[in-house]
Order: C-alpha cells, then structure tokens, then sequence
C-alpha cells in the first residue's frame, strides 16, 4: 500500500526561473526503509519539504503535478492536518528549534493532539531516552552543541510517533557511534511498528543495512531507484558521485580480478559471510 | 611546529575541557584529531591560533607562547577553518570575504587581487564573487572560508569537521585538496569523526576521549584498534571489520584500505589454487 504518492512534481522556489525538483514520481510503500540519495543541490531537502506540506504551504512559490501523503492530497490539506502523519527532522536543527526548554520542545507536537497530560509525559520522556538525552531535558536548545541540537530534533519527532519519518541528514554532527545509535531507533520503529522511514544520507556505509529501497536524485530529478544491491552496483550510481559502501566497492574490485562472490554484499556481516565461503572452499 | 605542553582548559562555566594534552605536529605533518562529541577536539585545536589561552600548561608556535602574542598575529603563520562558516563569514561578497584578512596583514593592492583570483578558482567558488556568503549551501560556505584563509598563505592550517554536510564528490574533492596542500610541505590538522576519510588519507591520528589523548598513531594503527576506538566512539572503517571478522582465518586485521584489502584477498586465493 502506497503511503507517498507522487505524479510529475515540479517545483519552483519563488523568485527564481529554474525548477528546484523537476517531473518527481516516487511511490513509497507503507514500512518501507528508504535513503534518499544524490549530490548536494540535487533537490532532497526540496523534496521532503513537499512530503510535508512546508511546500507549498509555508514556501510559496510554484508546485505542479501531483502528490498524496498517507491518502491526503497535499494540496488540498493544510500542515497541521498532514503533520499527524508525518514527522520531518531538518537538516539544519537550529531552524527546528525554539522553545526555553529541550523537554518543552519535544512536547510541542504533542500539546496539539489533546493528549492527557501523563500519557504526554511519558512519550516526551521515552523520546527523550530514544534519543540519548534524558539528562539535557532543562537545557535550553540554543546553548547545545550541533549533535546534541540533532538528537532533540529528532526527539521531537520520535515523541509524535508519526507514521512517516523523514530525516533529513539527521545525523551528520553526530560521531559514528551516536549516529549507529540513532539509526538502530529508528530501525526497530520501522522494523516493530511499522513507520515508513525516508532517510536522506551520505553515509551509505553506515545506513544502508537498514534499507531495502534507494532512490538516487540528481539535478532536481529521479536519477535511480531501486533496492541497496541494484543501486550500489549501478555504473550510473557511480558515475552520479553515489558513495558506493566500502563492502560493496570490495565486491566490485575482486570481481575485476575474476572472482566472483556469491551475492553482491551492502553489509559488513554479508561481506565476511561471503568471503569466508570462497576462502574455505577454495 | 607546534608543542603542546600539559596543557589544561577550563571553560568559564567551570568545565574543564582538557585535562593534560601533550602533543608535538611538526612542521609538515598531517593529523586528525579524532574523537566522540564533546571530547575536547575543537577547544584543543583552539589553542593553536591563540584563540583560547591555557588555564595551565602553555603551547608554543614555531617556539614562541601563545600566550605572548595575539590572535591577529598568529592568524598569519595558522590558519583556522570553523565547524560552522557562520561563525567565521560575515561580509557582504565573497570576494570581500577574502580582501579582509589580505588587507588587515598589510598586503599590497596588486598582491590581494593576484591571491584572491588564485583562491577563488583554487576551491571553485569564482562564480559567486559578488554573491553574498549567506546565499550559499553550507558546502559552499565551506569553500569559502577555506578559500580566505588559503589567500594569505599560511604555514599551518586547521580544518573543524571539515566534511560534515558535504556529499559523497565534494569529500573526495575536499580530500584531494587536503592532500595537495601537505604534500607541499604545509602542516594539516583535521578534527573529524569521519573514519572512512581518514583512512583514505592515512594521516598521523591522536584519539581523544573526555579532555586527553587515548593514544597517537598512525591511521593504520588506530583504526584497526576497535578496543581503543571504542573509547572514543569510533567505529573501524567497513574494510577492517571484514577483516577482523575474517581473523580466525588467519588473514590480516590492520586493513584499512579497500585496494589493500583486494591485493591480500587475491594473493591468499592464488596461492591456495
Ligand atoms: N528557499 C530556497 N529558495 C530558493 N532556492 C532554493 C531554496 N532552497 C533550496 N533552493 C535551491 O534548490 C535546489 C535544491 O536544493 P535542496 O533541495 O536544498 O538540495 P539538497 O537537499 O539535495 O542539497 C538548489 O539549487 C538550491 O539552491
Ligand atoms: N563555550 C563553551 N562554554 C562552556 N563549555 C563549552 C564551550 N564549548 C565547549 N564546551 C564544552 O567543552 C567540552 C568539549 O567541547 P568541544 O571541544 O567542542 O568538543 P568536540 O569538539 O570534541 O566535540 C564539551 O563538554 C562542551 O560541552
Ligand atoms: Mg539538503
Ligand atoms: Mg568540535
């Protein structure tokens, strides 16, 4: 079952001639894990800016074609009605931020569902937890560091349990360890409960055991989209400036050398599992 | 060169940042400063400009304390690219982002127009001569402070963070770049958390956890030290943890490398056929 659904988007920031995403038709299906790709400039911070209603309600601007959010024509339905299915983390945290308290943020979304106060206060504090940062719950957003100001951002959208995700490049301040964490969060509430995830990442090492669908943009278009395996292996992918993971460039740079393993390996664990077979058998 | 002596720093909020670093980066060395969040990496590095004091301990540039000189006079020998460009930018165009510093050290006219062509074109961003820094993607931004410090040709040059919010093209370009500048004869210092870029550049690395330095190696050593990396929550790169998995079958753990990694595979295949 489709939860996003677009057909020939276009949009046009206002002020400006050149469209900033051009004929976009995506569909993403319900639970799945996605990672939205492509060179800086291609359009994915756009993109998700559409997925939930920012354009073209709060950026005007010019958006033809068409496009459905969990069966809400986005068009037609304003923010606030397609926000209770849809939670997006900002690339910049600082632009997602404002109130005096990082616990009083993350229960922002919540104060306009009517939820009963105790229930409220349990979901901010699991969001909280989830993201690793029960003990800055007083601080103040804007006093935190670039990481820190990730993690609330993401409890702020953790804390409303939407049933579509989007991040955008939620984890680039954060040091590899922290960012594993994150990406495990979100992989059990995609993997448990089912919530759609569109993750927009670099790192493809890092995030691509979680996904099973990549969609690669460039110059304002859909480039590619396919699973991890056909993606990585792609001489387009290549050829667009897609960091290919380290695992799968192995895969590519034996096979050169005529050896072929079983399987095209995204993971570290498929890798090793692959490259133990031919060196026992052999 | 620059000597690092016990030093300790305390934020005015009473936090104590570092707590006994002693490091010497000689001249023409290039080395990452690695570390978890809040492990002391930008507060360290801000020591070698003069822009923090020691609490205790001193550092010496090229012999001399910074503590006897000032930020501005320090800023001609080290040159320091912030985490964040915001923190950094702030004139109205690009090319006069670039005129300021030339001009404050005293440059002649002919001379800044010549360095401000060169470091223009040097990191691509020519076409935004007259655009306003703020205009930019954070890329972008990047480039440009990197250009303005690059104009006035400094002997040491740090970078924060360097590929944070860069994709895939830009870090290589960014590494390329990196690597350019030490091999003529420039000292590089990188603080980053990106181990998959320090292991294609295999850099001299010290690992930082809560205000000290864990250890100090090479990039081969380090990275391929999962028990010491974990310290300062860092994962080893993809390609050292095939091979660690793999140890059992008696094959290397120190590859960081995917090319090395490839020439060990095939060598141990054609030997068993
Ligand atoms: N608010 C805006 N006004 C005008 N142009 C914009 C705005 N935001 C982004 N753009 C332009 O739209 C294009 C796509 O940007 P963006 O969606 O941010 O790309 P990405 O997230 O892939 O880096 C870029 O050319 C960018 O300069
Ligand atoms: N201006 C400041 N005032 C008070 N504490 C600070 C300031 N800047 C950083 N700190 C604290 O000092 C410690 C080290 O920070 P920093 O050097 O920025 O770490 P890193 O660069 O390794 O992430 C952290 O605990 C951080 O919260
Ligand atoms: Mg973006
Ligand atoms: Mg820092």
């Amino acid at each position: 079952m489709s939860v996003i659904e677009t057909r020939d988007l276009t949009y046009t920031y206002p002020g400006v001639t050149k469209p900033s995403i051009e004929e976009v038709s995506v569909t993403i299906n319900k639970g799945d894990f996605v990672i939205l790709t492509g060179p800086s400039g291609c359009g994915k911070t756009t993109l998700c800016r559409c997925f939930n209603g920012l354009i073209p309600h709060f950026y005007n601007g010019d958006l033809e074609g068409k496009i459905e959010v969990a069966g809400l024509n986005v068009v037609d339905h304003q923010i606030h009605q397609i926000a209770r299915h849809v939670g997006l983390v900002f690339q910049n945290p600082e632009n997602q931020l404002f109130a005096l308290s990082v616990e009083k943020d993350v229960a922002f979304g919540l104060e306009n569902f009517a939820m009963p106060r105790d229930e409220m206060r349990k979901r901010v504090d699991w969001a909280l937890q989830m993201a690793g940062i029960s003990e800055l719950s007083e601080r103040p957003p804007h006093e935190l560091s670039g990481g820190q100001q990730q993690r609330v951002a993401i409890a702020s959208v953790l804390a409303m349990q939407p049933d579509i995700m989007v991040l955008d490049e939620p984890t680039s301040f954060l040091d590899p360890v922290g960012a594993e964490k994150i990406f495990e969060v979100i992989n059990e509430l995609n993997k448990k409960l089912g919530i759609t995830i569109i993750l927009v990442e670099h790192r493809l090492d890092l995030a691509a055991k979680y996904a099973n669908h990549v969609i690669v943009m460039n110059k304002g278009k859909i480039a590619l989209t396919g699973s991890p395996r056909e993606i990585f292996t792609s001489e387009e992918a290549r050829l667009i400036g897609v960091g290919i993971p380290k695992a799968t460039k192995l895969y590519q740079h034996l096979k050169k050398h005529g050896i072929r393993l079983k399987a095209v390996p995204v993971t570290t664990e498929e890798t090793a599992d692959l490259l133990r077979e031919i060196l026992k058998n052999d | 060169m620059i000597e690092v002596k016990d030093l300790y720093y305390t934020y005015p909020t009473g936090l104590e940042a570092l707590k006994g670093i002693s490091l010497t980066v000689n001249d023409g060395e290039f080395l990452a400063v690695m570390g978890q969040n809040g492990a002391g990496k930008t507060t360290l590095v801000k020591h070698f400009n003069g822009l923090l004091k020691p609490t205790k301990g001193e550092i010496l540039v090229d012999g001399v304390s910074t503590r006897d000189v000032s930020v501005a006079q320090l800023a001609r020998n080290v040159g320091f690219v912030f985490q964040n460009p915001d923190h950094q930018l702030f004139s109205e165009t690009v090319e006069e982002e670039i005129v300021f510093a030339l001009r404050n050290f005293g440059f002649e006219k002919a001379v800044i127009e010549k360095q401000v062509d060169w470091a223009l074109n040097l990191l691509d961003v020519t076409q935004y001569r007259k655009t306003s820094p703020f205009m930019l993607s954070g890329g972008e931004r990047k480039r440009v402070a990197l250009a303005s410090i690059l104009a006035w040709d400094p002997q040491v040059i740090i970078l924060d963070e360097p590929t944070i919010g860069q994709d895939h093209q830009q870090k290589e370009k960014l590494q390329q770049f990196i690597l350019q500048l030490n091999a003529q004869k420039k000292t590089v210092i990188v603080v980053t958390h990106d181990v998959e870029f320090v292991a294609e550049c295999s850099p001299r690395v010290i690992l930082m956890s809560q205000g000290k330095i864990v250890v100090d190696g090479t990039a081969k050593k380090i990275l391929t030290n999962p028990k010491v990396l974990a310290q300062a929550s860092i994962v080893p790169p993809q390609i050292t943890q095939i091979f660690l998995e793999l140890a059992d079958l008696g094959l290397p753990t120190d590859v960081i490398d995917v090319h090395e990694a490839t020439k060990i595979l095939l060598n141990r295949l054609r030997k068993r056929s």
